[in-house]
């Protein structure tokens, strides 16, 4: 059923990883995806192996788990190894048919893979140690600086916020409202695409129509309570950075150093 | 009696092998006869909902059978489908699954989509409307444009229009005021006694159940806790009040009369019921 | 407290006007436990709202704690002095953990830090729900939603709290969860509570019954007044305890008995000697 799907894998835990401040989190993983880029060696992965398998250690999370993201760009990394593969020109190294793979194709696909690999587990730890709610809050807060520039930092927030509290909501009521018109002989599963995209439209105005009532309800509530937009609005939890985060972020810049100096080496 | 449905056995659970893995229905087995009113009462987590949804198929039970009509519901795709046909399913608020344009494209939703001609359409649509008093004018509207009340009734059309011979309605009147309450229910129970339409309703209140059910089960933590007439079921108060469910004042009220030594009728439920009993020994003293 | 002083108040919809509110005059005094009862659409919804300044009247005044909810100036003194419990919980909440929602209108409030710990603590604890500060209000039962909305609202330190409808979703165990924490709140807090309901078990306990209809207050007395006439109230499409219908179909039938019973203690207490003496 879709009611089962899970949103936003966040594993709750209290190791070193989870308990960073999560604007450095933010921060430390765009520098992960940097350094991912920039490796282009046998020496440079070996590497940003040892950093990311390092952090899920201390995260103390299975990497069974971390894995488990890859799953759905399985067929994604498959095919684009493939044209890697074949459709690189270069010195061959043996044909199936009409198509050669070549050396350099080989090389390609295999520097591609690793770097989708590392992508996936390097962000995904962030998402499985940090509640979506530090997370927003960690956004928030980066954000605040660009508030200048007419950034909508606050209301970037707000939505996600609201976004991931009625997002289990309309899961269910998505559910219900199919299971209804189904016992009203309505068919989501057959016919050909036109006509299933036809079949929709007794869930999806539903589902609309509720979803703009519950806005308007809770706008008003919100109302109630005082909501104004982001000014003079204070928090009940303060982001404050620590000793942790500052090791942190040293040892994460020293690895991207490293990074850096297996390219110039 | 004929029955028209039979649950054999009948084991849910919800999201297996995952850690919300719930029983939700643990054996249950018991058969509804074809034109009874039956109610099914119990707390919201006693597994009610989920026991509805396997009169048609919608959910499938994880063991045990469901026969509907004498057929076997999970077997084949065909007796689903006919299951569906013959169970037509109220659902909570069920004014929140209205969507066509005006309110008799709405009711005719779901005979079209069991492909009768234009004619049949058009009769059972405005039979349905008729039954849940729905004026013509009504029908030419918007169903957002109707009231609480009316919207819950043309819902409720929509799936009368298709013509089942089992009516299954989960909390029919949650949300409205007493007086749109009654007048939903008196509709049903007209419906039921004129036709002879199997319903089977689904309610927190004792005192509807009461009213109108000839039968009722009462679901405690997936099983069938009791099943019989709402006057032998009142009577086991106390247990019924620690499954957090409630009886009729009335009832207690007679009950503790009773318990006093008094010759009063203890299986009233009703007012009325109550009320004649009450008379009925003032007199019979005198 | 909440002064309402002749106010009328219509929705323009496209082409026509509804009048909602005719000529209205009513007060909330401080500490009572006041019950609204009437029917969907009789108005009571829109005066809900007029109490706190989501509505302003089209004519006549409301006055909170002596501030005009006209005047934008007091706009969120009103407010966070009149707090508002809605119908559907769901609808309600905005955030995704427990605490986090219940601070959301000190933070608003531009509450430091500190006071709003302390705030959310109390106010989870105040209606019972200091052990699920860290859940995912989705999960809740309707009654705990319902029970974290009113938590949300303690948190401003209202003086008042206004509650349109807040158990007509529930279930029979969620209704009575609800209804005991907002007593509570009164009896013991001294909280003025304000409960708009069409659910008469839940104005029994009121120190006094508004009955909305048709946009006006047609009756305003204890309960005992107002559910003593059984047909006005069915009349208007409202019921009443089974047990006052009871005692009032008895009477009909020529038996002698007080016609203002609630509970089936009081009916008990009137029938016993009643039947002893024909025995």
């Amino acid at each position: 059923m879709i009611k089962d799907i899970t949103i936003g894998q966040f594993f709750p835990g209290d190791s070193v990883i989870h308990k960073l401040d999560p604007r450095f989190k933010i921060i430390f993983t765009l520098v992960y995806i940097i350094a991912v880029f920039l490796a282009n060696s046998l020496l440079a992965y070996t590497m940003v192996a040892v950093f990311v398998f390092g952090s899920i250690f201390l995260s103390r999370i299975p990497v069974k788990h971390t894995l488990r993201g890859l799953k759905s760009v399985l067929f994604i990394i498959a095919f684009t190894a493939l044209f890697n593969l074949f459709l690189t020109e270069g010195e061959p190294l043996f044909s199936i048919g009409p198509v050669t793979a070549t050396k350099e194709g080989l090389r390609m696909t295999l520097l591609m893979i690793a770097r989708v690999f590392f992508l996936i587990i390097g962000t995904t730890l962030l998402t499985f140690t940090t509640s979506p709610i530090m997370l927003t809050d960690g956004i928030e807060s980066l954000l605040k600086p660009f508030a200048k520039i007419g950034l909508p930092a606050h209301e970037l927030a707000m939505m996600m916020t609201i976004a991931l509290r009625f997002i289990p909501t309309l899961i269910e009521e998505t559910d219900k409202i199919m299971k209804a018109q189904t016992a009203r002989g309505a068919d989501f599963e057959s016919g050909n695409l036109f006509q299933r995209a036809k079949n929709f439209v007794p869930l999806l105005v539903p589902l609309f129509i509720s979803a703009f009532r519950r806005a308007d309800e809770l706008a008003t509530a919100m109302e109630c309570r005082c909501y104004h937009g982001g000014q003079n609005r204070t928090r009940m939890r303060v982001l404050k950075a620590g000793s942790r985060d500052v090791f942190a972020a040293i040892t994460v810049f020293a690895f991207c150093g490293l990074i850096v100096w297996t390219r110039l080496g | 009696m004929k029955e028209c449905i039979r649950l054999e056995q009948v084991s849910h659970i919800y999201m297996p092998d995952s850690p919300f893995e719930k029983k939700s229905l643990d054996q249950v087995s018991f058969s509804v006869e074809t034109g009874e009113f039956l109610g099914i009462i119990g707390h919201t987590g006693s597994g009610k909902s989920t026991l509805i949804q396997m009169f048609n198929g919608l959910l499938h039970p994880t063991s045990g059978t469901v026969y509907v009509n004498g057929c076997e519901l999970h077997q084949s795709k065909e007796s689903r489908k006919n299951a569906r046909r013959s169970v037509g399913m109220v659902f909570q608020y069920p004014e929140y699954q209205l969507f066509e344009e005006t309110v008799y494209r709405d009711i005719a939703f779901g005979p079209q989509n069991l492909g009768l001609s234009p004619e049949e359409v058009k009769r059972n649509v405005l039979e349905a409307a008729e039954i849940v008093e729905l004026p013509e004018a009504v029908l030419e509207k918007s169903p957002f444009d109707l009231s609480g009340g009316q919207k819950r009734r043309a819902a409720i059309a929509g799936v009368l229009a298709m013509k089942p011979e089992i009516l299954v309605l989960d909390e029919p009147v949650a949300g409205l005021d007493p007086k749109a309450r009654t007048r939903v229910l008196e509709q049903i129970n007209r419906l039921h006694q004129t036709t002879g339409l199997t319903v089977i309703m689904v309610s927190h209140s004792m005192e509807d159940v009461a009213k109108y059910a000839k039968r009722i089960v009462v679901m405690n933590e997936g099983r069938v806790a009791y099943h019989d007439t709402p006057r032998e079921i009142f009577q086991h108060r106390k247990e019924i009040e620690q499954m957090g469910l409630s009886v009729p004042q009335v009832s207690k009220l007679v009950q503790q009369l009773k318990e006093k030594g008094f010759d009063v009728d203890p299986y009233a439920v009703t007012v009325e019921e109550a009320a004649k009993t009450i008379l009925m020994c003032m007199e019979k003293k005198q | 407290m909440i002064e309402v002083k002749n106010v009328s108040f219509s929705y323009n919809q496209e082409d026509k006007t509804t009048e909602v509110l005719k000529n209205m005059s009513l007060t909330v005094n401080q500490g009572e436990f006041l019950v609204i009862l009437g029917r969907n659409g009789s108005g009571k919804s829109t005066l809900a709202k007029l109490l706190n300044a989501v509505l302003v009247p089209d004519s006549g005044t409301v006055t909170v704690m002596g501030m005009d909810t006209k005047d934008e100036q007091h706009l969120f003194d009103i407010r966070a002095c009149v707090g508002m419990v809605f119908q559907n919980p769901d609808n309600q909440i905005v955030a995704s953990v427990v605490e986090e929602d219940v601070a959301f209108a000190p933070e608003n409030l531009g509450v430091p830090s500190g006071e709003i710990k302390k705030r959310v603590e109390e106010s989870l604890k105040a209606v019972g729900m200091s052990h699920y500060r860290k859940h995912a209000p989705h999960l809740l039962s309707g009654g705990q939603k319902q029970r974290v909305a009113i938590a949300g609202v303690l948190a401003m330190n209202p003086e008042c709290i206004v509650l349109d409808e807040p158990t007509a979703m529930l279930d029979p165990i969620g209704r009575l969860d609800v209804l005991k924490t907002v007593q509570k709140l009164n009896r013991e807090e001294g909280m003025t509570v304000v409960l708009i309901t069409h659910h008469m078990e839940e104005a029994v306990e009121a120190d006094r019954v508004v009955v909305v209809h048709h946009g006006e207050i047609v009756k305003s007395g204890s309960p005992r007044e107002i559910f003593s006439n059984v047909n006005e109230m069915k009349e208007m499409g409202l019921a009443v305890p089974q047990v006052t219908e009871l005692a009032h179909e008895l009477i009909g039938q020529g038996v002698t008995l007080r016609n203002d019973v609630l509970t089936e203690e009081e009916l008990l207490e009137e029938l016993l000697p009643l039947l002893e003496e024909s025995r």
